[in-house]
């Protein structure tokens, strides 16, 4: 029988204030600045840190002179002061964005620039219509055009060679499935070889399409280093996915080949290797071979990045447990249909942060094409400061091209942030 | 009757060879193989018919030929007499300095910056986080433009040493010298010098030797007694106080040493124009060991702070039930096991700090790329063999740096069974 108590409450009480010493600015202060002798110390020697920097660069910033057309000029406007002066970039801004391109053609990278945001819009964000993957296909070729001026058949052609493999390899295909492989691969190298030259020229008489031709010793600042970093982190992480699943094979002299590939490209500087584009590709090519700097550069970026990349890659295949390699076996998949459809996916998935930090590390190294010539914004930093008008100008220099460079980097980081989010499956 | 397992006992067809897959692997090889071995045959073939064409023959003599240019930092000793492979040499030492200097720094400030940026200290981790984000997103050239243009642009010159009321004065008590030349440390010097041992390539200081000797003994001891310590202690419980034992074996041989050798120091002076005395650090190798440093500090503190995270936080309530204060936990229990997730990572960004070295080059510090690669190939025209030559001994390098530090992390690896 229920007994009523009288001394038992049946309602709950209102919550209380936490007490005075537990909530509240103060204790947070105490807590997490002053908790114990070290921590002060520490925290007072941060404050005096931020301080003594603070200090110093605030008032650089904020005398900093936007307009003036010398250095000279801006001491003038300073007058003994201490400033920044920053009209250096509005002086030169065009020029460390776009080095030695011809004013009158700047719309030609930006439009590039704008059109690649588009190509890459449905790449890298699953809201956008599938329909936009067309464009990203033929956007090389656009930027290629756009870029270097000249006719727009030419890399469109060289382009349709993919489209006329995968054709060759349908048609095939219900014949022999070797064949069809074969087929598949002769298609693009016939087509290069022999159909590419006359149709391009057919095409040119019927619609020229040219643009001014822009040379490529004309390139430089960001857009040179966007140019190098994009091509190459495109064309990367496909070479890299191919030398990781090379180096895991069992096929022991295709193993070897990539093991070899990784390990040298991975024990020599950048600089050697660029240095070999630069010098060294006269030696190792036909006799009067000759082409394009820029290219030759980022055939070698791509294949620094793409041995670093096959290092994340192999990591990600490692850390797949067995199980998923012996379920893909046990449905009767073959060795591609396994990749792509069990192993990679989640291989990739777990290698999300390293193949970015491969990424944002080629955007980086994009500045080492000053040591073969080519300008890019530390070398154009140079170039600007060798002017009579600008002798002198070191910091607000470095302070925008760090800053560029920063946006770009670390853009990337929160991107690969983001993703990972996005794609994760687990539920913890 | 045959059994259903056997194998059909057909004979070979060709066409097995594309389609079976016991025979497709060993055909595809080698199609691979005679794809390479062509690769290889076309470009050894190209560069034998260019290096015809251009009259030029393959070999490495040059490097016994007289050099004929100066080094300005030299850990042996050269002359402009001396041959293009000892030029090569001194630019190996240079870059091989530099590399181990930097390694050294990078490891203390990454490990620093990575433990600070967990600190519960809300200033410090922030400002880590400033520190880390900003070095790691910004090129390591542009870094090391700019510290070298903080050494020749914001130091005060020379002359501003001279005069009653000097514009600027020496630190550390009148011992160092920041010029927008260098900066001039203190030279360690003996009134009783052992000399030199000659070993065929360079000089070896004896004094060197004999304080290095002195150290390795020093710690051999320290380890002696510490290992006493500790088995006193498991056997009774007390551990005898050490610490006076260990100061005494760890630096008593070496001052013994360095007295018995007259050790003082050379102190730089402002003569004329410059300063003379001490050693002379050049602003290109100062700028390229703080950039070196600090940025390749910044990843360090990443892999550091992983470390950190991957060890569960039960080790950490456990030490913290055990009564261990923060400090200690980091150092006993922590640290050790992160440790054998942050040594492979520390060897690829040591292997790292030794490839950037080769921006030495923005700087003009005379490293082996600057003067094998850069001088020497330029005076003898031998581009091909220089290179070659420059790639395999970084190739050598990375190999050797990953190969000892395999060998740690196998010391330090969790032994499972």
């Amino acid at each position: 029988m229920a007994q009523e108590y009288s001394y038992v409450r049946t309602e709950m009480l209102p919550e209380q204030e936490p007490p005075s010493n537990a909530v509240g600015a103060l204790v947070w202060v105490r807590e997490n600045l002053f908790s114990g002798p070290l921590n002060t110390i520490l925290t007072l020697a941060s404050l005096a840190a931020v301080w003594w920097i603070l200090s110093h660069l605030s008032g650089w910033f904020l005398n900093s002179v936007w307009q003036a057309g010398s250095l000279a000029e801006c001491r003038e406007i300073l007058d003994g002061a201490t400033g920044a002066c920053f009209a250096v970039i509005t002086d030169r801004w065009e020029q460390l964005l776009y080095g030695f391109y011809p004013s009158d053609a700047y719309w030609r990278p930006n439009l590039a620039l704008l059109l690649m945001l588009v190509a890459l819009a449905p790449v890298l964000f699953p809201g956008v219509p599938r329909k936009l993957f067309w464009f990203s296909a033929i956007y090389p070729a656009l930027a290629f055009w756009l870029l270097w001026g000249g006719s727009i058949w030419p890399p469109l052609v060289v382009l349709a060679a993919f489209p006329l493999g995968f054709i060759a390899y349908r048609l095939v295909e219900p014949i022999n499935g070797i064949l069809a492989t074969l087929a598949a691969l002769a298609a693009p190298i016939l087509w290069w070889f022999l159909l590419a030259g006359p149709v391009g020229g057919v095409l040119a008489g019927i619609l020229p399409g040219t643009l001014e031709p822009v040379a490529s010793d004309l390139f430089g600042g960001f857009m040179l280093s966007i140019i190098i970093g994009v091509t190459g982190i495109a064309l990367s992480l496909p070479l890299g996915i191919l030398l990781a699943l090379g180096r895991q094979s069992d096929l022991i002299f295709l193993k070897t080949i990539c093991v070899g590939f990784i390990e040298f490209i991975r024990g020599v500087p950048l600089i050697t290797l660029l240095f070999t584009a630069s010098l060294l590709l006269n030696y190792f090519l036909p006799p009067g071979t000759n082409f394009d700097i820029i290219l030759r550069v980022v055939i070698m970026v791509t294949f620094f990045a793409a041995a670093y990349m096959a290092e994340v890659i192999r990591g990600g295949l490692a850390a797949l447990p067995r199980g998923q390699y012996e379920a893909a076996d046990a449905l009767g998949l073959d060795y591609w249909k396994a990749q792509r459809l069990i192993i990679l996916p989640q291989a990739l998935k777990i290698s999300i942060p390293g193949i970015v930090n491969t990424f944002i590390g080629l955007f980086k190294d994009t500045t080492l094409v000053v040591f073969i010539g080519l300008l890019d914004p530390i070398g154009l930093s140079n170039a600007i400061r060798a002017t009579t008008e600008w002798n002198g100008v070191y910091w607000e220099l470095f302070v925008f091209i760090g800053l560029c460079f920063f946006i770009f980097c670390f853009g990337m980081s929160r991107y690969s942030m983001y993703l990972e989010r996005r794609l994760k499956t687990d539920h913890r | 009757m045959a059994n259903a397992a056997d194998p059909p006992k057909d004979s070979f067809r060709l066409s097995m060879l594309v389609y079976d897959t016991r025979y497709r692997s060993i055909t595809i090889q080698i199609v691979a193989l005679f794809l390479f071995m062509g690769a290889a045959a076309w470009l050894v073939d190209n560069t034998i018919q260019n290096l015809r064409t251009l009259g030029k023959d393959f070999n490495f003599s040059f490097l016994w030929s007289r050099a004929g240019y100066d080094i300005n930092q030299r850990l042996v000793e050269y002359t402009n007499d001396s041959s293009h492979g000892r030029a090569m040499l001194v630019g190996l030492l240079n870059t091989l300095l530099l590399a181990f200097i930097s390694c050294v720094t990078a490891t203390i400030v990454g490990v620093l910056a990575g433990v600070a940026r967990l600190s519960k200290n809300w200033i410090v981790a922030r400002l880590m986080t400033i520190y880390v984000e900003a070095f790691r997103n910004i090129p390591l050239l542009l870094w090391i433009v700019v510290f070298f243009a903080v050494m020749t642009e914001s130091m005060p010159a020379p002359s501003a040493f001279r005069g009653d009321d000097p514009a600027a004065s020496m630190l550390l008590f009148d011992t160092v010298a920041v010029t927008n030349r260098g900066v001039y440390v203190p030279e360690p010097l003996f009134y009783r010098s052992l000399g030199d041992i000659d070993l065929g390539i360079f000089l070896v200081s004896l004094d060197l030797i004999a304080i290095v000797a002195a150290l390795v003994q020093g710690f051999y001891v320290n380890r002696a007694i510490v290992g006493r310590a500790t088995r006193i202690q498991e056997a009774t419980g007390i551990r005898p106080t050490t610490w006076w034992q260990s100061i005494l074996a760890l630096f008593g041989p070496v001052i013994a040493v360095l007295v018995a050798l007259g050790f003082h120091l050379g102190y730089p002076e402002l003569k004329g124009f410059n300063f003379t005395g001490g050693t002379h650090l050049r602003n290109s190798l100062i700028a390229l060991w703080a950039a070196l440093t600090i940025y390749t500090g910044a990843f360090i503190a990443e892999n550091v702070r992983a470390g950190i995270l991957a060890i569960s936080r039960g080790q950490t309530e456990a030490a913290f039930a055990l009564g261990m204060r923060p400090g200690r936990t980091m150092s006993l229990v922590i640290l050790p096991q992160a440790l054998r997730v942050i040594i492979p990572p520390l060897i690829s960004q040591y292997l790292n700090i030794t490839k950037n070295t080769s921006l030495a080059l923005a700087v003009g510090y005379m490293d082996l790329r600057s003067t094998l690669d850069g001088i020497t190939i330029n005076q003898t025209g031998r581009e091909l063999e220089g290179m070659l030559l420059m790639m395999l001994i970084y190739l050598l390098i990375s190999l050797t740096i990953s190969a000892a530090m395999n060998v740690y992390n196998r010391s330090v690896k969790l032994k499972e069974r």
